[in-house]
């Protein structure tokens, strides 16, 4: 098990400078200025210095490499100095933003916090919803219950979270006054009442990411379900007269949940891409308004670091399901 | 117990072909036999629309402002008094176009990565490896950047519309082949290993005639499933790149644009929030029963069951 997990994470290591590196070339290839905001009475001398004080004017191997150093070296000890009040990363060079001439590490930290508890709590939501439906559909195939929950789930899946958004804002806070439309940043949880609020004002975020995960990892759960129903070992638990209960929960869903951590983890990029929508509606301040406003501002530090995040996260999040996987089935270990 | 009648005569009706085949078995399926009809009811309307319907998509009524709807407009008027069902019409031509040409070029790039990979073996592992990589790359945000870096030359270049259609068919397209490409791949690689592929090898066929004439068709049914799909995916991604402003240029109306001016007066007029959002939602819900129903029809193992 421990040598597997080591194998997955030698395997993302690289992946994840490629990707660094794709941003990279993709932010330097592209034909606009940083400099095109600096009024045109400025003389071109002094705009060339003001180039090369951004790191504009070397090749391109030594500012990516002194982004990656930035990035994976200065930025670790950055953290390191806060946690235990050292000072290894005096007088060094941190990515800066050039919107608000401070880290961009900074507003990060105090932005992913909110990216995280929505798109988490949303996938919480969406897998305690999802499994059991998933599951009963499947045992009770082609009642109606089943097809009603296989035409509900399909609406969910084509609903876009950009459409879903606006809806429940008119339905639950322009009609039914039920929860805020927008979600208030500087709201401070220090007692029951605030806790409540910050549960309201998270309740329409989260159910709009919600609805899109529950649609459709319910599907990807019925037919792994119907899949393993047939199965050799379902036939012979229930002769060995184990109750319906465990032959279901314990032996069925235990060989289901298989490919429906796959999905899960497949699905998070499109749940991240959803998530930068549903806080550009309820003007949520996570990292995704926060890349939103870094593209207005032709940013390109944050921009490059914003997307590096999601990528790492995306990448973070398929390795933990290769790791549960292998506790699911034990044949993939010794691949 | 006509169910059963019906199969014995698709079994062993005389005239019977393959295609006909799957059109008897897709019709069973009610859901994609509606979602078919509403998806083509919309491809006509959107087509048709603009010679039909009276008013133009940009033509301001500044006296008609704010309407709700009414017999003139059915689906009431914005705030410049432009008629929101010529919007609606003008935007949907532009959403499905972009739709139908970014799931070609994912459909051409998928198809020719995955039976290049399934192939040829010794490609096989770096392109499931530069599969994997595009897999794990965070696609929306990537695509804001692209539209927001390559939006200026393109349009110097192209004119503001059509550069613009050329980067999101092209964004689209290169950011959603992964999943067209491992079907395919897995395909091909059962494919090879079938007497017919191994006989034509063995008489000399050369491996490109090999792809052309033997492996291709007998791929087809899942390339189509995949491109039903990447219709579907392509219109949600054009509709939330418009959304958050990063799509065709402010007064060149599509669905995700519409959507988006619209939310702007969501207090005062929840309903325009609808239309746009009902449109896109329901050309993506007639596509995806419509995919579900294809793949049935195309599965000779469930057909006739």
């Amino acid at each position: 098990m421990f040598d597997y997990t080591v194998r997955r994470l030698l395997i993302a290591v690289p992946t994840l400078v490629i990707i660094s590196l794709v941003i990279f070339l993709v932010l330097s290839l592209a034909p606009n200025d940083p400099m095109a905001q600096v009024p045109l009475t400025v003389p071109p001398e002094v705009k060339e210095k003001m180039r090369e004080a951004l790191g504009l004017g070397q090749p391109l191997y030594v500012q990516f490499w002194k982004w990656l150093v930035q990035f994976f070296w200065i930025e670790p000890q950055v953290l390191i100095d806060y946690y235990f009040g050292t000072n290894y990363s005096e007088d060094k060079l941190r990515v800066i933003s050039w919107q608000t001439r401070a880290p961009v590490m900074d507003t990060v930290v105090q932005r992913l916090p909110q990216t995280l508890w929505v798109v988490g709590m949303s996938y919480v939501v969406a897998i305690a919803i999802s499994i059991p439906i998933g599951i009963y559909s499947a045992y009770k195939q082609y009642s109606i219950f089943d097809q009603a929950g296989t035409f509900i789930t399909m609406v969910g899946y084509s609903i876009p979270p950009f459409f879903t958004g606006p809806l429940v804002i008119v339905i639950f806070a322009v009609y039914l006054e039920w929860f805020p439309s927008t979600y208030d940043t500087l709201h401070e949880v220090n007692n029951w009442e605030s806790f409540i609020i910050q549960l309201k004002q998270m309740f329409l975020p989260v159910m709009v990411l919600a609805i899109q995960g529950t649609a459709q990892i319910s599907r990807y759960m019925r037919s792994a379900i119907l899949d393993n129903l047939n199965q050799d070992y379902v036939r012979t638990a229930r002769a060995k007269g184990l109750s319906e209960s465990i032959v279901i929960l314990v032996h069925v869903l235990r060989n289901s949940m298989i490919p429906v951590i796959t999905v899960i983890a497949l699905n998070l990029p499109l749940i991240f891409g959803g998530a930068i929508i549903t806080e550009q509606v309820f003007k949520v301040n996570g990292i995704g308004q926060q890349l939103i406003l870094a593209i207005y501002a032709n940013d390109l530090p944050t921009i490059q670091t914003l997307t590096f995040i999601f990528a790492f996260l995306i990448v973070f999040f398929n390795l933990v399901a290769d790791v549960l996987y292998a506790l699911l089935d034990p044949r993939i270990r010794y691949e | 117990m006509s169910n059963k009648i019906n199969n014995q005569e698709i079994l062993f009706s005389p005239g019977s072909t393959y295609w006909g085949d799957v059109w008897l078995q897709f019709k069973k399926h009610k859901g994609a036999l509606l979602g078919a009809l509403i998806f083509f009811g919309i491809v006509i309307t959107v087509m048709l629309g603009p010679y039909l319907w009276p008013f133009e998509p940009n033509a301001i009524d500044i006296r008609s402002r704010n309407q709700g709807p009414s017999l003139l407009h059915p689906f009431g008027t914005d705030q410049l008094g432009r008629d929101t069902f010529s919007r609606m019409i003008a935007g949907g031509q532009t959403s499905i176009t972009v739709g139908l040409a970014a799931m070609f070029l994912s459909l051409v790039l998928g198809t020719f990565i995955g039976v290049i990979a399934g192939y040829y073996k010794r490609l096989d592992g770096v392109l499931m490896r530069f599969t994997d990589l595009f897999l794990s790359l965070p696609l929306l945000p990537l695509l804001l950047l692209m539209m927001f870096l390559f939006r200026e030359p393109l349009s110097v270049s192209y004119g503001p519309e059509r550069g613009m259609f050329i980067l999101i068919v092209f964004a689209i397209g290169v950011t959603s082949w992964m999943p067209t490409a491992r079907i395919v791949r897995g395909d091909v690689l059962a494919l090879k290993q079938r007497e017919f592929v191994i006989a034509a090898r063995s008489i000399g066929t050369p491996d490109q005639k090999i792809i052309i004439r033997h492996i291709l068709p007998n791929i087809l049914s899942p390339i189509l499933v995949s491109a039903t799909l990447g219709i579907a995916n392509a219109i949600i991604t054009e509709s939330a790149l418009s959304f958050l402003g990063l799509g065709f240029p402010p007064d060149f109306p599509t669905w995700g644009r519409l959507l988006n001016d619209a939310v702007d007066y969501l207090q005062l007029h929840p309903e325009r929030v609808m239309w746009p959002g009902l449109a896109i939602s329901l050309t993506v819900l007639s596509i995806n029963f419509l995919g579900d129903g294809l793949r049935d029809a195309l599965d000779p193992r469930i057909r006739g069951r």
